[in-house]
């Protein structure tokens, strides 16, 4: 088998499997097709990464982190699963019972949908629509209103509070991811993610002609990755869950399975972000360097997955919480404007004539407006050391 | 400048990360069922009966006062006194507890039938796994089950049994000590409870 035949292997086996199908079948059974891996695969990602983030986080706190049931600990989500499986299901009595229940069900519907437009390998896209990224993001709202039904249909004041927080971080965050994404769509000046991907994928000598190797493009994954993990709830924006001030947020009613599945959406969004986030900056399945070509392209898409799904572990791991002010500053104050200027920076690349200059000028447009920004954003306010009359 | 914190504290939990499997002296956690921290000496949970020599009970140092029984707070501890008298392990003939029964899911590890025991017979034990299978049975402790030697309490507390060792050889010294002087007083407490019988 050649390289381009272990790169094609599910699409030739996909076609292969149709062929036995009658005539009239096939555009369901090839959905079933390409939809089928999608379930299986990411669900089972969703279980590696639970293990691999508690293993990490303990390893950056100088712990084992779980290393009981199976080899090193790695068939603890099959413990966690069937434990979440057993337990039982608690809703409240005051609960608005249908919301209550569809709420998990919608969240992770929403995740799963963003899926269909990722392409996984070469022509291994479920659906390569001319709209794609607009796909993407409108499907990604639908998270919004899970998790506020979720909030809603508890009727308990600490989940409508969390939902009401997540909702209002949710919304001020997808303004920079969208924006930070823009440029992108301007650059190749198509919203289908296939042909997003299929621009990145050439290469000058060994280099590949990623958009995160432009100034624009650099600012706008850096953009995107912080407005990810906002979107994402997670650590250092995990302001809908407070164990200190709302305890669980707005899945604070959810028990059991329910609780499973919102776990499983918020990394199933995570993922799809990521992939995403991958498609749109890193060349999605393409290769680093011309010279690793030969490795099967859906086997880069997942390595970059990973490499993201860990900084995403190390983020975590590293930084405490911001203040729910101090979260809706940077959203308003610093990520909008910057990604604003990036659409501009964007533009500028795209007219001038390449060379270095453009470079410097690009960078420059970006920098300087960032630590002036961040400077006058310090202004005022002072940050200082607090000192302690005894403890010291 | 800008990002100098985020890119400090991204390195230092980095530096943890992978030193957690270079070094050993940074993972502080105790994997309990293979390892065992050493045992706190000032800890304590339920009270056992101490007994002297070889015999469980015949060397028991308890002589059935019933002040625990009476000092318990929760009233967990349950003694039936002997009709007899029996020696002990240093030959005196003593009554002894027929039926010593203490109940340790009542029990509120209190100590405080150790501190007015009068002749160091109860204690407090250190050992912890002591989950059964029955709620009730099981966690009703017999005479038997509570009977551990004094080895083991030296073992466990080695401070307060050395203490308590050469407090009990100074009162059996001066109680094997000849008549012909004055007397030596009991001790106190015991008077007290040959007053109260």
């Amino acid at each position: 088998m050649t390289p381009g035949t272990i790169d094609q292997i599910f699409v030739i086996s996909k076609h292969w499997l149709l062929g036995y199908v009658p005539a009239m079948l096939q555009p369901v059974v090839s959905a079933i097709l390409s939809v089928a891996p999608v379930l299986v695969v990411f669900p089972l990602l969703f279980a590696i990464t639970t293990v691999l983030e508690r293993k990490g986080l303990g390893r950056i706190q100088n712990r084992y982190g779980p290393n009981r049931v199976g080899p090193f600990g790695f068939s603890q989500p099959i413990a966690d699963g069937i434990k979440s499986l057993t337990k039982e299901d608690i809703v409240p009595r005051s609960a608005d019972q249908v919301v209550h229940f569809l709420a998990p069900l919608l969240l992770v519907l929403a995740a799963f949908l963003a899926y269909a437009v990722l392409p996984i390998g070469r022509n291994m896209v479920i659906v390569n629509l001319n709209a794609g990224v607009l796909f993407f993001f409108a499907v990604g709202s639908m998270v919004e209103l899970a998790v506020f039904m979720a909030g809603w249909s508890s009727r308990s004041k600490y989940s409508l509070l969390g939902a009401m927080r997540a909702v209002a971080q949710m919304i001020s965050y997808e303004i920079p991811l969208v924006l930070a994404s823009i440029v992108i769509i301007m650059a190749s000046g198509s919203l289908s993610t296939v042909a997003i991907v299929n621009l990145q994928s050439g290469y000058t000598s060994i280099w590949p002609h990623w958009f995160l190797f432009t100034p624009w493009g650099f600012a706008g994954f850096i953009l995107f990755m912080i407005a990810a993990t906002a979107e994402s709830n997670r650590s250092p924006f995990d302001l809908p869950e407070g164990e200190s001030e709302i305890i669980a947020g707005y899945y604070i009613e959810y028990s059991g399975f329910k609780f499973a599945l919102f776990f499983l959406g918020e990394y199933l969004g995570m993922f799809a972000t990521s992939g995403l986030a991958i498609t749109l900056f890193l060349g999605g399945w393409s290769a680093p360097f011309s010279f690793l070509t030969w490795i099967p392209s859906y086997l880069w898409f997942f390595a970059k997955l990973l490499v993201i799904i860990c900084a995403f572990i190390w983020v975590r791991g590293t930084f405490p919480r911001l203040r729910m002010d101090q979260l809706m500053g940077l959203a308003w104050k610093f990520m909008l404007p910057m990604a604003l200027l990036n659409i501009f920076t964007a533009g500028v690349w795209h007219f001038m004539p390449a060379g270095i200059a453009r470079w410097l000028l690009c960078s420059a447009l970006l920098l300087a407006p960032c630590l002036l920004l961040s400077r006058g954003l310090k202004q005022g306010r002072k940050l200082q050391v607090r000192t302690y009359r005894f403890a010291e | 400048m800008l990002g100098a914190g985020i890119l400090k504290g991204l390195a230092e939990t980095a530096r943890n990360f992978f030193g957690s499997y270079v070094s050993k002296d940074r993972l502080t956690t105790v994997q309990f069922p293979e390892e065992r921290a050493p045992r706190i000496e000032a800890s304590r949970n339920f009270p056992f009966l101490v007994y002297d020599g070889a015999d469980a009970q015949q060397g028991l140092r308890c002589v059935s006062c019933f002040i625990c029984e009476k000092e318990c707070p929760p009233k967990c501890i349950f003694i039936e006194k002997s009709t007899d008298k029996k020696p002990d392990a240093t030959g005196k003939p003593q009554f002894y507890p027929a039926r010593f029964n203490i109940d340790v899911s009542v029990c509120m590890s209190c100590q405080i039938c150790v501190e007015v025991c009068p002749f160091n017979a109860i204690k407090m034990d250190t050992d912890f796994e002591l989950s059964t299978t029955g709620r009730f049975d099981d966690l009703l402790w017999n005479k038997d089950r509570l009977s551990k030697s004094n080895e083991y309490y030296n073992q466990i507390h080695p401070t307060e049994a050395a203490a308590v060792d050469a407090e009990l050889a100074e009162a059996r010294a001066k109680a094997a000590a000849p008549k012909t002087p004055p007397p030596p007083p009991p001790t106190p407490p015991a008077k007290e409870i040959a007053a109260e019988k």
